[in-house]
């Protein structure tokens, strides 16, 4: 091509100025039916005022269950819940009952005895291996509050090491706390909503979040 | 891995080469020759109630996709745009309306896979491309059928009929079903994903494999039991989901009496020993709803067969009396996908469905304290075979100790290694296919 000719096919062209009402895709399938607009996800907390001394009394009982975990101070973290004291992770954001739906985790203060006796077995096979967690906790949101009762929405993030590979979660603590004879309170319900909870899990998950 | 294929040295009768795990090869050659010919489990007809509805799937190393058309069939098909290869579906499941359009250009095509429109079709006048040309469409799974409601895909267009695929192991499907009321069952909308960093052999042996779960899962099994004796003691009972744990800590004289059955083409049952079959209030109301529903008779036979689960070769487990399949889908030599489905009886009472949901939730999820120690084990499986200290895979154990009729092996002992020797004579039979390459 010569730069005659170059010119004269650039020196052309066409300008789209006003946008015909159906795109592309439209015009070849108008109908999105199934196809619906994508809708908002997640949860989002509530806030309420409380006394700062209380929210800092709960920061710690929080921060304190996850240092335990990475601590593997198994017994010392149940005793962190209540007698009757649940812990769980839905396999959905969406699931609202511990008892009548899947879950990841589902388990009360006994099964909670079963895996921390489990990993503390001297053949407990999968924790030959180098196993250690890291938890990172965010700001504390209390939700609801009464006199012996908070409910707290805490985002975290957790890191884990298993040989030599690092693996990362992060999500959202759900607590209910109730308050005990003795002036401290206690968990009823770590509900845990991993935000990664539905992709496919490399290995599984040995320990609680 | 040799030039040719040599599976008279690499699969024995009593042993094999450790490269049928590790060698990448071979394992091209297994999805050719089994995957990808076989036929593979899709999912269940209620995955895609309503039409548009599809479900992403991997048929060895084809992404398809499984759909419901408008007249109410499903179809499965190549997910794929005849026109530049893009995925039509990108997600595991959704619903995709009236038809597929791909994002890339707009072509669009029918629930059953025919080219709905392609966009300034002027641009193909003259060309070898036309809309009546079939590879215009979306290739489709050669074959698909469905049994008692679970759909599976050939990509071969011959070889056995479903029905013939599974032969007697169709008990799977049968021993879930008839424990609905209704002679049904619905899919539970939670798919649990578990990777394993092992060949999915790994997998298939284990399931059969009854003397491992008393070393591999001692500490889960003892720590249950110790629970299950002190509530037992205070209460006078404790709930079936420890029984569910504590059992796997049975002696190996206890495991070594528990039977697996051989079949035909590689599948397998390994009998009962959980005693799933309770007299409590739950359990009377839902024997009285079978009984209206098939009468004593067909509700004995239905609730007494001994089955804990049924494999069927080479990609799925289906632990029918509590109503849990887990799909193998290959990811390579070493990496291995499973996909963990529940089911819920139609018609059963609620309780039935929350009892067994705890075995999903105990063994079945991503948080099991039993698959724990079994993927560590097959890690380590995989690792150590990558050895060349010893080449070999040994499969001795109660060899020539089992019992054959009409072409099925039946263990004298539970722990008996004759599951892994029937499943390497089917995968042997497969790859025979491999041996006789059209450039030999």
């Amino acid at each position: 091509m010569s730069q005659t000719q170059v010119k004269q096919a650039l020196g052309s062209g066409v300008v789209i100025e006003a946008v015909q009402s159906l795109t592309g895709a439209e015009s070849i399938a108008p109908d999105h039916m199934g196809r619906s607009r994508q809708s908002a996800v997640g949860y989002v907390p509530q806030s309420v005022n409380i006394d700062p001394g209380l929210l800092r009394q709960v920061e710690l009982l929080l921060t304190r269950q996850a240092v335990l975990l990475d601590a593997r101070r198994w017994s010392d973290w149940m005793e962190t819940f209540t007698e009757d004291g649940i812990y769980w992770m839905p396999a959905a954001p969406e699931q609202t009952d511990w008892a009548s739906q899947p879950s990841i985790f589902a388990e009360d203060r006994l099964l909670m005895e079963v895996r921390a006796n489990r990993l503390m077995h001297p053949n407990a096979w999968s924790q030959a291996a180098q196993w250690a967690t890291h938890h990172l906790l965010g700001a504390v949101i209390v939700e609801q509050a009464s006199a012996d009762a908070l409910s707290t929405y805490t985002p975290f993030q957790m890191m884990e090491v298993r040989r030599d590979k690092v693996r990362h979660f992060g999500g959202s603590y759900r607590h209910h706390l109730v308050k005990q004879a003795d002036g401290q309170w206690k968990i009823r319900l770590q509900r845990v909503d991993m935000f990664n909870a539905q992709a496919s899990y490399d290995y599984v998950i040995q320990a609680w979040v | 891995m040799p030039a040719a294929l040599d599976l008279d040295h690499l699969v024995q009768p009593d042993r094999v080469h450790r490269t049928v795990y590790t060698d990448q090869a071979i394992f091209d050659l297994e999805m050719e020759h089994i995957f990808e010919s076989a036929w593979v489990y899709c999912g269940h007809e209620s995955q895609v109630k309503e039409v548009g509805q599809y479900q992403t799937v991997q048929i060895g190393r084809q992404p398809m996709v499984m759909v419901r058309a408008k007249d109410g069939q499903i179809h499965v098909l190549y997910n794929r745009c005849p026109h530049r290869g893009v995925q039509l579906c990108g997600s595991h499941s959704g619903n995709t309306g009236s038809s597929f359009v791909c994002p890339y250009h707009a072509w669009s095509f029918h629930l059953d896979g025919k080219v709905r429109a392609i966009p300034l079709i002027k641009g193909y006048e003259g060309t070898r491309l036309s809309t009546d040309d079939p590879d215009c469409n979306m290739a489709r799974a050669a074959r698909v059928e469905s049994y008692r409601g679970f759909v599976f895909a050939s990509l071969s267009p011959t070889g056995p009929s479903l029905v013939d695929f599974l032969g007697d192991a169709k008990v799977a499907f049968d021993d879930m079903c008839d424990r609905s009321p209704e002679g049904e069952v619905e899919v539970v909308p939670v798919c649990h994903r578990v990777v394993q960093q092992s060949n999915w052999k790994f997998f298939m042996e284990n399931q059969l494999d009854a003397l491992h779960p008393s070393v591999t899962h001692q500490s889960t099994g003892v720590s249950a039991r110790r629970v299950e004796k002190q509530l037992k003691e205070k209460e006078g009972s404790a709930p079936l989901h420890f029984h569910y744990l504590s059992t796997f800590a049975s002696s190996f004289d206890q495991w070594d009496s528990v039977q697996t059955v051989n079949f035909p083409h590689g599948h397998g049952i390994l009998k009962a020993y959980m005693g799933l079959r309770p007299t409590d209030p739950d359990t009377q109301e839902y024997e009285a709803l079978m009984r209206k529903a098939y009468g004593p008779e067909k509700t004995e036979e239905y609730l007494s067969r001994s089955i804990h689960h049924v494999l069927i070769y080479p990609y799925l487990s289906v632990q029918s009396p509590l109503q849990q399949v887990r799909c193998l889908r290959p990811l390579g030599p070493d990496k291995t996908l499973s996909e963990i489905w529940h089911f819920r009886l139609k018609g059963a009472p609620e309780a039935i469905y929350r009892r067994s949901m705890w075995y999903f939730n105990l063994v079945n999820s991503p948080a099991t304290m039993i698959n724990a120690d079994d993927l560590e084990n097959w890690t380590r499986g995989q690792n150590g075979l990558q050895s060349k200290g010893n080449d070999w895979v040994s499969f001795h154990r109660n060899m020539g100790g089992d019992t054959e009729k009409d072409g099925v092996l039946y263990s004298n002992n539970g722990t008996s290694e004759v599951v892994m020797r029937n499943q390497f004579k089917a995968w042997r039979n497969y790859m025979s296919r491999a041996q006789t390459p059209a450039t030999a």
